[in-house]
């Protein structure tokens, strides 16, 4: 089931192979919904959803695509599987839906899927192109989480919508960092996790 | 006057890049030289604008609701909006198809140097953005439309042409070597948004 060579496909892109922070792939939506914790919880496990059902409905055809139409087979795929996501977010969870406003449909364009079905499911068998979706989709998780959790407590002094940081803090004069809920910090604050990233592994520095 | 102040307004407020980071992929990959860049930032802004009008059109006489009402009025219920998104794709994958064999035929310079990252286009988050804020904002006509593609498309050339530009140089600079390469491109592009905050609140 979860043989040697499984484990790596699944646990590669965690760290040494991470879809964000060393491919650069799906940077756009990485960005743009990190402001708050929730969206970017939500997002991550809709990207890693689309990603994982692609790969294998990818593999699963991938000795009857032509060559030629590839890449028309893969955005029909992959859209019929975010037109899915985005109605269930607009049925289920309306308001989170409506913060992520076009980055939900925006997750056909992500490069990380058009990335993995060209490079990993046009070649492998579906239960291995499944765990290497699994795989990036969450490793692109941990990094949505990551920026949402300092920009949100940074910026509003909140996790998930709850005050995290004491009334006392306040009264003492702390305030919060208004320019992390803005866009530009959302790069710098990557940009950090990409020198802390490859100060601990060396082999990935230029 | 409304168009001019749209149009000023997608060039430097709502800037694709640094507003909503949408056509980061390829911004940062294809930044390397000045040249290249200003290839890339026109072909994305071709594309813009002519796939915003179509999909402008296509929005509102198919997708909206009750946008088929020109057919009878039996059509007039019909709400596809959720086909938007395949239609909208389909619509720029067929035009990207349009301008790889223009840019093939009449520069295979622009052609070769672009390589791989033509076809990308179509899978460019600024183009499909482009349409699905043009959906989000009902654009009272399609000339607005239009006009925003254009605008947002020129953004979008403006950012990456800069930052080529700053990169040629700083291929000299001595950067602390875990942040050599993607993490310094980062940290610019974070501060060139933030000087482009300060075009905020402009009005015509």
């Amino acid at each position: 089931m979860l043989s040697k060579k499984n484990k790596e496909i699944l646990l590669g892109p965690l760290s040494k192979n991470n879809p964000v922070i060393v491919q650069i792939l799906g940077i756009c939506s990485a960005l743009a919904v990190t402001a708050k914790l929730e969206p970017a919880l939500v997002m991550a496990v809709s990207v890693t959803a689309v990603v994982a059902f692609a790969n294998v409905i990818i593999s699963l055809l991938r000795n009857t695509i032509p060559n030629s139409i590839r890449i028309i087979v893969q955005l029909v795929v992959v859209a019929a599987l975010v037109i899915i996501v985005d109605q269930v977010l607009k049925a289920y969870m309306y308001q989170v839906s409506k913060q992520l406003s076009v980055f939900v449909g925006l997750i056909i364009t992500n490069c990380i899927l058009m990335g993995r079905l060209e490079a990993f499911a046009l070649s492998h068998k579906p239960w291995e192109s499944f765990l290497d979706g699994i795989g990036n989709g969450v490793g692109y998780g941990i990094i949505l989480v990551i920026v949402a959790f300092f920009r949100e407590l940074l910026g509003s002094g909140t996790l998930f919508g709850y005050q995290v940081i004491p009334q006392q803090m306040y009264d003492w004069g702390y305030q919060n960092n208004g320019l992390m809920i803005l866009p530009p910090m959302a790069l710098i604050t990557v940009a950090c996790i990409i020198w802390v990233h490859r100060s601990r592994n060396k082999d990935l520095q230029q | 006057m409304e168009n001019l102040n749209l149009f000023v307004k997608s060039i430097f407020i709502d800037n694709m890049i640094f507003a909503y980071f949408l056509g980061m992929c390829s911004y940062l990959a294809v930044s390397k030289n000045v040249k290249t860049a200003f290839g890339l930032g026109i072909a994305v802004t071709f594309v813009l604008a002519i796939t915003l009008p179509v999909n402008y059109l296509l929005e509102t006489y198919v997708l909206k609701a009750g946008a088929l009402k020109w057919l009878g009025p039996e059509y007039a219920q019909l709400d596809l909006s959720f086909l938007s998104l395949i239609m909208f794709i389909a619509i720029i994958a067929s035009m990207v198809q349009l301008v790889e064999m223009f840019v093939e035929k009449y520069s295979p310079s622009l052609y070769a140097s672009l390589g791989i990252f033509l076809p990308l286009i179509a899978v460019n988050c600024a183009i499909l953005g482009g349409s699905l804020f043009m959906q989000q904002r009902n654009f009272p006509s399609v000339g607005s439309a239009t006009v925003y593609g254009i605008g947002s498309g020129i953004g979008w050339l403006l950012a990456i042409v800069c930052l080529a530009a700053i990169r040629e140089k700083l291929s000299y600079s001595n950067i602390p070597a875990p942040l050599r390469g993607i993490g310094i491109t980062f940290i610019i592009t974070g501060l060139m948004g933030i000087a482009f905050m300060s075009f905020l609140g402009i009005k015509l």
